[in-house]
């Protein structure tokens, strides 16, 4: 630095400060650099968190979306699978599937003879495997009497060992194959017999015991109706509490009132909001338990604050002038709201439901308390019916032992943020689309 | 599916009662429609509201009370011996008769007393059913007809739908504080239910929560102690543990955002840090469970510590990470919020950028960055899922990050999901823990907000 000006009429002095301030600069911008430090790392730590979370979703479920299958020659025995020998579908549909897996199974491995050598190999193969056959040879009865070669689903304990998540290293007791049951496999894949395909179960069954027989469209369908209920209700409920809000209300404590309880509900845990479900709408009103209707009643309660603060921020934004060219040509107040100022505030309140839709869609906390965890196996086709949500089926199958719903829960993950992104994508764009600045 | 029939049919009247409405009125003027006060849609909207309006409040007090209604009538019916049982094997029953209605049950297997009361029971909802049709449609033809007699040219149809639609507004906007009635009386009658049984002491300040409660008087283990301490302090230690990762991680990166960042790193770092407010609370669960938790565990075994695999360290860690953005975007606005004079003059002075921050701006937005505080960690205490997927089930009254507590959501949970009678303490237990989370999650929100809207207000 150069020599400091000489200032007023103490230049002593400020010589002295300048020496000071100077002696202290190195030290000062060091802190700057490195409070500028912190506050970038903060994001970047931040952002890994997301990637890591990403990361290990996307490379725990992606396996799920192939499935192993096992290609055997099964042979459509009329003895077996047609009791009755008249080819119907009631004869056809009492047949023993299982035992055409079994016979073919034993037809590769010859050798096998004791009772628990059998049993273990007869495991390799999907129970639905019998199921599928059945529907095949009801659709094509021409099949019976002839040996075709057919792809079945294998266990999940294959599919896990052909996809890697079980190793041969481990001690026999430490896996749930046996070295018999692992020989088998080896040689079925030797012969090219064991191929990994895409994986149709995952996204047309319903929920299951088995790893391979578990899917994820029974969640899906339980959470359509689920958010076509919170829709139908908070949509309009919110829009129209928000015009009142905005366009109606007079300044008082009544209003003031329910502003305060609206910023309140945001902010309440969701998991009141299932008590509140459960204390009403069940145990009051007797509706059914795990019903999609009941669902879709807390979630709007929930989602409800989040619709009406988006749509009275459109409601807002609306210009006045608007109102006022509205009022002056003759209209009424509440032709100028419905004709003129809604039509402006759509995009805006479309934006906050498909939002407050993300969120109830995520949900899951308050559905728990309303019976939504049952294990279902059916689809359910109404709202009446007893169902589970996408978030509860990945909650269900996180605590699932088996190795295989692991992959299946991932999976299923990454479905709901596919899902969640669209959406959010989807308020973006007409965001982006339709926001008009004034 | 026939209410839905019924729904339909209803709708469907309205509108045949929309085009009689406006019809009738044109007739009325002989198709001069200035003569008319309002637009003749306002008619038709006058008559079907009178249609429809009527009809639907009926069928939807009908179905509130029906269910409950035939049970008491089919229970008044049943012989005097089952009557007197009580309350939760008449419930039994009740479930019984209903299963034997929806054909879930083995007809061949149950009691013939069960099967006349169902047959009861379907019967009485048949009738049900068709009285509810009857008269439903009956009221709707009856207010379209009064509605469309009532037209004349002078009426003021317009001002009469408005007023309608302005109550319809009104108890739309309302509706927020009948939920938030609703949840405080159902918490609360359940909790003093819970509370005649257990007093309110023992609830409070009790060390020892084990809420199994014996089947038969001698079995072992299963005490029913309802000190609710133990959930207190684990709700409170994994909360502070989420706090110490969001909030220095959030505000600093607000700061960064609001103070440092080019405007094209914050347009792309802001809404990738909002990403994690987005992601359901049941993918942080499982994360926790599946990656952090087994992390923290080996971790603590390389060192030479013991680390349970439910440990509060990993629930809170990934806690932590989900309320990240709560804090950020908070503190971040209100950041902005303070003048560019305040900022202007610091640098008058001489300070560098960060000490701005730290000696003037972080001051200057402290009650917002203390409200901003404060609602992420009622965020916190309410937080369910991760708790459950993540944190243990045993009541440990510890302070060790690295032990397995329970929080009162986990509770929450754990003594509401599966079967349940309705009056065992146990349950009842569930809603006083959700009084508790309500009214500390209730207060910890009205001062936040209080404090944030203070704070805007100071500089506008």
């Amino acid at each position: 630095m150069n020599d400091p000006p000489p200032i007023g009429g103490a230049p002593e002095m400020s010589r002295k400060s300048y020496e000071t301030v100077r002696r202290g600069l190195a030290k000062r911008r060091a802190a700057e650099r490195r409070f500028r430090c912190y506050g970038l790392s903060a994001i970047l730590l931040g952002l890994t968190s997301l990637a890591l979370l990403f990361a290990s979703i996307v490379s725990n479920g992606y396996t799920a979306f192939r499935q192993t299958f096992v290609g055997l020659d099964i042979y459509f025995d009329a003895e077996l699978i047609d009791p009755q020998g008249n080819r119907s579908p009631e004869s056809l549909a009492t047949g023993d599937y299982g035992g055409l897996v079994k016979r073919a199974l034993s037809k590769v491995f010859p050798a096998v003879s004791s009772r628990s050598e059998k049993r273990a190999l007869y495991s390799l193969v999907s129970t639905a495997a019998a199921i599928e056959l059945q529907r095949r040879a009801v659709r094509e009865p021409s099949l019976i009497g002839k040996t075709v070669k057919v792809w079945l689903p294998a266990d999940d304990d294959v599919d896990m060992y052909v996809k890697g998540h079980i190793r041969r290293g481990a001690g026999e007791s430490a896996r749930r194959l046996n070295d018999r049951q692992l020989a088998w496999i080896d040689e079925l894949i030797e012969q090219g017999n064991i191929e990994q395909r895409f994986n149709k179960t995952f996204f047309t069954a319903g929920d299951s015991r088995e790893p391979e027989q578990a899917g994820i469209w029974g969640a899906a369908a339980g959470s359509f109706f689920t958010l076509v209920v919170t829709l139908a209700l908070s949509f309009p409920i919110g829009i129209a509490a928000a015009i009142y809000l905005e366009e109606f209300a007079p300044k008082n404590r009544w209003t003031d009132l329910i502003e305060v309880n609206i910023n309140n509900l945001a902010a309440v845990p969701s998991i009141v909001f299932g008590l509140l479900g459960l204390a009403v709408f069940i145990n009051f009103f007797d509706l059914p338990r795990s019903s999609p209707l009941v669902g879709g009643l807390v979630l709007t309660f929930m989602t409800l604050p989040t619709i009406i603060i988006a749509a009275r921020a459109a409601i807002k934004s609306v210009p006045p002038s608007i109102r006022e060219a509205a009022l002056g040509i003759g209209a009424s107040s509440m032709q100028t709201v419905f004709h003129h100022v809604l039509p402006l505030a759509m995009p805006g309140m479309l934006t906050g439901a498909i939002i407050g839709m993300a969120r109830a869609l995520g949900e899951s906390a308050p559905l728990l308390m309303i019976g939504m965890v049952a294990f279902i196996v059916d689809i359910p086709h109404s709202v009446m019916d007893p169902a589970t949500v996408l978030p509860v089926q990945v909650y269900l199958w996180a605590d699932s032992p088996e190795r295989g719903f692991v992959e299946r829960t991932s999976a299923a993950i990454i479905v709901l943020l596919a899902f969640l992104i669209t959406m959010n994508a989807l308020a973006v764009y007409l965001r982006s689309r339709f926001e008009r600045r004034w | 599916m026939q209410r839905t029939t019924l729904l339909l049919t209803l709708f469907l009247m309205a509108a045949a009662a929309f085009y009689a409405g406006s019809r009738r009125s044109l007739d009325i003027v002989r198709g001069h429609t200035r003569e008319l006060h309002s637009l003749p849609s306002y008619y038709g909207y006058f008559t079907a509201l009178w249609c429809g309006l009527p009809a639907l409040l009926i069928m939807g007090l009908w179905l509130a009370f029906e269910t409950s209604i035939i049970t008491h009538l089919v229970i008044a019916e049943l012989p005097p011996a089952m009557q007197s049982l009580p309350d939760e094997r008449i419930n039994l029953i009740v479930n019984d008769i209903r299963n034997q209605v929806g054909g879930s049950a083995f007809a061949g297997e149950s009691d013939p007393l069960i099967q006349a009361a169902a047959a009861r029971y379907q019967r009485l909802k048949d009738i049900s059913a068709k009285a509810l049709t009857v008269v439903v449609l009956a009221v709707a033809i009856a207010g379209a007809t009064f509605a469309r007699q009532r037209i004349r040219k002078e009426q003021r149809a317009r001002n009469m739908v408005e007023s309608a639609t302005v109550v319809f507004l009104i108890v739309c906007s309302t509706i927020a504080i009948f939920t938030t009635i609703g949840i405080v009386l159902s918490v609360l009658f359940e909790s003093i239910q819970f509370f005649e049984r257990v007093p309110v002491t023992d609830f409070l300040f009790g060390l020892h929560w084990s809420p199994q409660m014996a089947i038969r008087a001698d079995q072992v283990g299963s005490s029913g102690a309802f000190g609710a301490v133990p959930l207190f302090t684990g709700t409170l230690l994994i909360s502070a543990i989420a706090m110490l990762v969001a909030v220095p991680i959030g505000l600093m990166a607000a700061i960064y955002l609001s103070e440092y960042a080019a405007p094209k790193f914050r347009a792309t770092a802001k809404p990738a840090l909002e990403i994690l407010a987005g992601i359901p609370t049941v993918v942080y669960g499982f994360f926790a469970a599946l990656v952090v938790a087994p992390f923290i565990r080996d971790l603590g075994m390389q060192v030479g510590l013991s680390v349970s695999s439910e440990s509060a360290l990993a629930a809170g860690l990934v806690m932590g990470i989900m309320i990240i953005p709560f804090v950020s975007s908070l503190s971040d606005d209100v950041i902005n919020a303070v003048p560019q004079a305040l900022r202007d003059g610091a640098y008058a002075l001489g300070a560098t950028q960060s000490e701005a921050v730290r000696h003037v701006i972080i001051p200057a937005a402290l009650p917002g960055i203390v409200g901003a505080i404060l609602l992420a960690a009622s965020r916190a205490i309410g937080e369910t899922m991760i708790v459950v997927m993540a944190a243990g089930l045993s009541a440990n009254l510890t302070a060790n990050p690295l032990e397995a507590v329970t929080t009162v959501t986990v509770q929450i949970v754990t003594l509401l999901v599966g079967d349940q009678e309705f009056d065992s303490p146990k349950t009842l237990a569930a809603f006083a823990l959700g009084l508790v989370l309500f009214v500390a999650t209730l207060i910890l929100n009205v001062i936040a907000l209080y404090i944030v809207r203070r704070y805007r207000e100071q500089y506008e």
